[in-house]
């Protein structure tokens, strides 16, 4: 069992719950925007508190609200693809790429050459983010991900911010992730047919 | 114009104070712009207003707020003198404090705006990639804030350069000891005749005065996001 989560929380006047079990794979968070599909891979990641619920991956209890358990983002070992990308705009794209290394240690998935190879970003190694495109800065974010040693993948609508034809490349690299990696992912987006395309489970919220 | 030894001993001096002031100022300004920026507490607007007090207070009054504390009854004084062996009394390291208390409200400010910038959502991505709130400290929020707090530290290196009135109130206006610039620049209009002296001191300050702003001013804007100090 990769997702176990169970979680609710109030921000201002809405109530975001949600429940739901996966078994590996892709799984989608769908919905309209403002249903917090976000604040729901906030509290997987460790940066959102749920007011109550339990949050398991890969059979490691992240959060129990029964038990205080409340793992800090930094032991809960998720690879968060923001929907902004959030490279660190002070440092080259190979850094951007390493700043995870440390807790991967040797254990990664895989080294920075074979990621960015799969990637399609070895080229961009020595630019500044603020140099790439959308679909490069979103397939290094996803790079940077994938180098921490992440033990589960979160994507907020990855594709979000691309044009169409960066939006197909970046559909492809995910696919290979969800099929060659093997990594369970948690999937954010409110566009029927890509969650369609990708997932496995569909959650609505 | 070549200066005189004696009023290369005045800048010299000077830069001393000055140097002294904004190094033994940054690791409390940063404290202080870190906890303005960043935390949230009963009473913040009162240390704010403390911050900015020697900004609005006549300098006169600081010097002699300093006299009080500092001076041969003052505690803050009694307590240097007993553990440390330091009088600040009619010493240029007096005049280094007074220039330190004058720079920190300018140095705060720069700094505090700096660390405002920095974006939280970069720090939440480091701390997701696994490091610690130290790393992300050190490997994030610091340099993306440094050229902000550099531009303070310039910053209250030309306030310091320019004090005058706390200064005098509180060290006194004593030749090689005291007289920094802007006191030797005072002393020398009231003596008949030192008109040559005082073009001399004062084109000095408006070099370094201005060196010191456009330096501040550069490395603000390298900063980017418009991080104006001024």
């Amino acid at each position: 069992m990769s997702f176990d989560v169970r979680v609710e929380r109030r921000l201002g006047d809405t109530t975001i719950a949600t429940r739901f079990t996966s078994d590996g794979g892709l799984t989608a968070l769908f919905g309209p925007s403002g249903a917090g599909k976000t604040s729901v891979l906030n509290m997987v990641a460790g940066l959102l508190r749920p007011d109550a619920g339990r949050i398991e991956v890969g059979g490691e209890v992240l959060f129990d609200a029964a038990t205080d358990t409340d793992l800090p983002p930094q032991a809960r070992h998720a690879g968060y693809v923001f929907q902004d990308g959030r490279l660190f705009p002070h440092m080259r794209v190979r850094e951007n790429l390493g700043y995870g290394a440390p807790r991967a240690g040797g254990s990664g998935l895989m080294t920075l050459e074979d990621t960015s190879d799969f990637l399609g970003i070895a080229h961009l190694l020595d630019r500044w983010p603020r140099t790439l495109s959308g679909g490069e800065a979103q397939r290094v974010a996803i790079g940077r991900a994938l180098l921490s040693g992440p033990r589960f993948l979160l994507m907020d609508e990855p594709l979000a911010a691309l044009d169409r034809a960066r939006r197909e490349e970046v559909l492809l690299v995910i696919e290979r992730l969800r099929d060659e990696v093997r990594l369970p992912i948690l999937y954010v987006s409110h566009d029927r047919a890509e969650v369609e395309r990708l997932a496995k489970l569909i959650v609505e919220l | 114009m070549a200066l005189s030894p004696e009023q290369c001993a005045i800048v010299v001096l000077s830069l001393k104070v000055s140097g002294v002031a904004v190094a033994a100022c940054l690791p409390l300004s940063f404290a202080l712009a870190w906890v303005l920026a960043r935390w949230r507490f009963p009473g913040k607007v009162v240390l704010d207003a403390l911050v900015h007090l020697p900004l609005v207070l006549p300098p006169v009054v600081t010097g002699w707020l300093l006299l009080i504390a500092f001076g041969p009854q003052g505690t803050a004084g009694l307590w240097l003198e007993r553990w440390l062996g330091l009088s600040l009394m009619f010493r240029w390291t007096g005049a280094a404090l007074a220039a330190a208390v004058m720079a920190l409200p300018l140095m705060v400010r720069a700094m505090r705006l700096s660390i405002e910038a920095v974006d939280p959502r970069l720090e939440q991505a480091a701390t997701t990639l696994g490091a610690s709130h130290w790393r992300t400290f050190r490997t994030i929020t610091l340099p993306l804030a440094l050229p902000g707090v550099v531009a303070g530290a310039v910053l209250g290196f030309a306030r310091s350069l320019g004090e005058f009135g706390a200064t005098i109130t509180f060290v006194s206006n004593i030749p090689g000891e005291t007289q920094t610039l802007p006191l030797a620049i005072y002393s020398a209009l009231q003596v008949p005749g030192g008109e040559g002296a005082v073009v001399q001191l004062a084109l000095v300050s408006v070099v370094l005065s201005l060196g010191a702003l456009i330096v501040s001013e550069v490395l603000a804007r390298r900063g980017g996001r418009g991080g104006h100090v001024l």
